[in-house]
């Protein structure tokens, strides 16, 4: 139907522009991260910024999952599925 | 659902709506009131997030004096200027820092008065303002009676270094009485680590001297583990008097020095005072603060419940589950900020997941924490069940010692994303 065409174009592009021109937000939690993981200090928390995300998936999953020791981040990665670790990583290792 | 699919929804939904949104996308005026862990956290994610956004940030004070570790300085561990903390980086960023306090906040038009009079124009306000100590809550205690010989110390500054120079003062063999106020207060397990560090320096600096924590509550955050190391490190040294033991002060004297319960009256050498508190007077005077004294918010974007087009973080909010702390009020900054810049954008915000991290220090070398995960559920910030929790109670010391590196990295960090 040539109308549904002429109407569907420019929401699609009004979409496009908007996806273009928005940061896209982090995935839930990640922003939260650095309250704690900043530049290391020596013995202190380690950084996270570009770290691999399979590296840094790995960590929350065994946090998640009690295989990795941990003070504090067990407590934390249980608040988080899986998917939004993964997710989580992923946002980490983009980020500067 | 992904972020970027969820966003993508947001975003073609809010274009079904608006067609021409994109053309707004980052524009708009936001100002933020309160240069603390809240305020300087929320206004520079908001550069971070939109750069095109105009940043204000209106805090009178020159500079920013932590409380976190502000207990250590009081027990002689730690320089007050180490907790000192400017706003010269905020202004490289592009954020306008302006050095006065509000004095008027309208939303029919948006705007700021200052004390110069001068108005600023937002299109949203993010309020972090603080606490107040409540001066009518405690027969005889008000702020003369802070300022002479009773010091609160529950905001940094003078008051911490006056804590401090009287604790320094104090006889062998004295007594040092601190009062805790009820639910809710900033900081929950702040008291009861400057009863620790109290200790600590009276077990190594002042023989034979005693503390007595008056408490108005039964049970307190990291309840056990301070506990526990109270029997360890300090036995005899340290009493809690909890509420259903008398704990709760119900009147000063200033002038005899006593702190009195229903069941006692104490003349120390030293009393500390934390008064209940409430949202800093700004809080009321722009009409987000409810009768409690505290701030209404929706969890998802923080926005005042009262006052449409103000957002209130930090240990003024009505925050749920989430506790009075800095790294709570740094945490709800970055939400609030991605909310406001969405908002500004015509975007439908995301709910957000939200942590909180306290480290405590019981002794130096000797911390211990408490954690959350929270998400907005039936209108509330909510804890996440499974999550969250206490340092184990049977950790050991490597563990305590770590807690207690991780606690000064993690004062590292906050305060470089605030102010560094």
């Amino acid at each position: 139907m040539p109308g549904t065409g002429r109407f569907l174009l420019p929401i699609a592009a009004g979409v496009l522009a908007a996806a273009f021109l928005a940061a896209a937000g982090p995935p839930p939690g990640a922003a939260g991260c650095s309250g704690c993981h900043g530049a290391a200090l020596p013995g202190g928390i380690p950084a996270i910024a570009g770290r691999p995300a399979a590296e840094l998936s790995a960590a929350l999953l065994g946090f998640r999952d009690g295989s990795r020791p941990a003070t504090l981040m067990d407590r934390l990665a249980k608040g988080f599925s899986p998917g939004e670790l993964q997710d989580i990583a992923d946002w980490w290792e983009e980020q500067r | 659902m992904t972020t970027s699919r969820r966003h993508l929804l947001a975003l073609a939904t809010a274009s079904l709506a608006r067609p021409g949104l994109a053309c707004a996308q980052g524009a708009g005026r936001v100002v933020v009131i309160g240069g603390g862990f809240g305020g300087a956290s929320a206004a520079r994610a908001l550069r971070r997030l939109a750069p095109a956004l105009d940043v204000a940030l209106v805090e009178p004070n020159a500079a920013f004096i932590a409380c976190p570790f502000s207990n250590a300085v009081i027990a002689g561990l730690r320089d007050i200027a180490a907790q000192s903390f400017g706003y010269a980086r905020l202004a490289a960023d592009g954020i306008r820092v302006i050095a006065q306090a509000a004095t008027g906040i309208d939303t029919n038009p948006r705007r700021v008065t200052l004390a110069d009079g001068s108005t600023l124009a937002f299109d949203r306000l993010v309020l972090a303002p603080g606490i107040d100590l409540r001066w009518d809550a405690l027969p005889g205690y008000d702020a003369a009676a802070a300022a002479a010989t009773m010091p609160h110390a529950w905001k940094a500054g003078p008051q911490t270094l006056l804590l401090r120079d009287r604790l320094a003062a104090l006889p062998e063999g004295g007594l040092v009485v601190m009062s805790v106020p009820p639910n809710p207060y900033r900081c929950p397990p702040g008291p009861y680590e400057r009863a620790s560090l109290i200790a600590h320096y009276l077990k190594t600096r002042k023989k034979r001297a005693k503390l007595i924590v008056l408490d108005a509550k039964d049970a307190f955050s990291k309840q056990r583990l301070f506990q526990n190391a109270w029997k360890a490190l300090y036995p005899g040294l340290l009493e809690w008097v909890p509420l259903s033991a008398g704990g709760k002060v119900t009147a000063v004297d200033v002038a005899s020095g006593q702190v009195r319960t229903d069941f006692e009256t104490y003349t120390p050498d030293l009393a500390n005072i934390i008064p209940p508190q409430r949202a800093a007077a700004i809080a009321e005077l722009a009409g987000v603060a409810d009768r409690t004294g505290w701030c209404p918010i929706d969890p998802d974007t923080f926005e005042s419940r009262l006052r449409p087009g103000i957002h209130v973080i930090g240990d003024a909010a009505i925050a749920g589950a989430m506790p009075k702390s800095a790294f709570a009020a740094n945490a709800q900054a970055k939400a609030c900020a991605q909310a406001v810049a969405d908002l500004l954008a015509d975007i439908t915000p995301a709910p957000p997941r939200l942590l909180n991290t306290c480290y405590s220090l019981v002794a130096p070398g000797y911390g211990i924490s408490v954690a959350g995960v929270y998400r907005p559920a039936n209108g509330v910030l909510t804890d996440i069940e499974g999550a969250g929790g206490t340092s184990a109670l049977d950790a050991p010391a490597e563990t305590r010692a770590a807690e207690a590196r991780y606690a000064e990295s993690w004062f590292h960090t906050i305060t470089t994303e605030a102010f560094g």
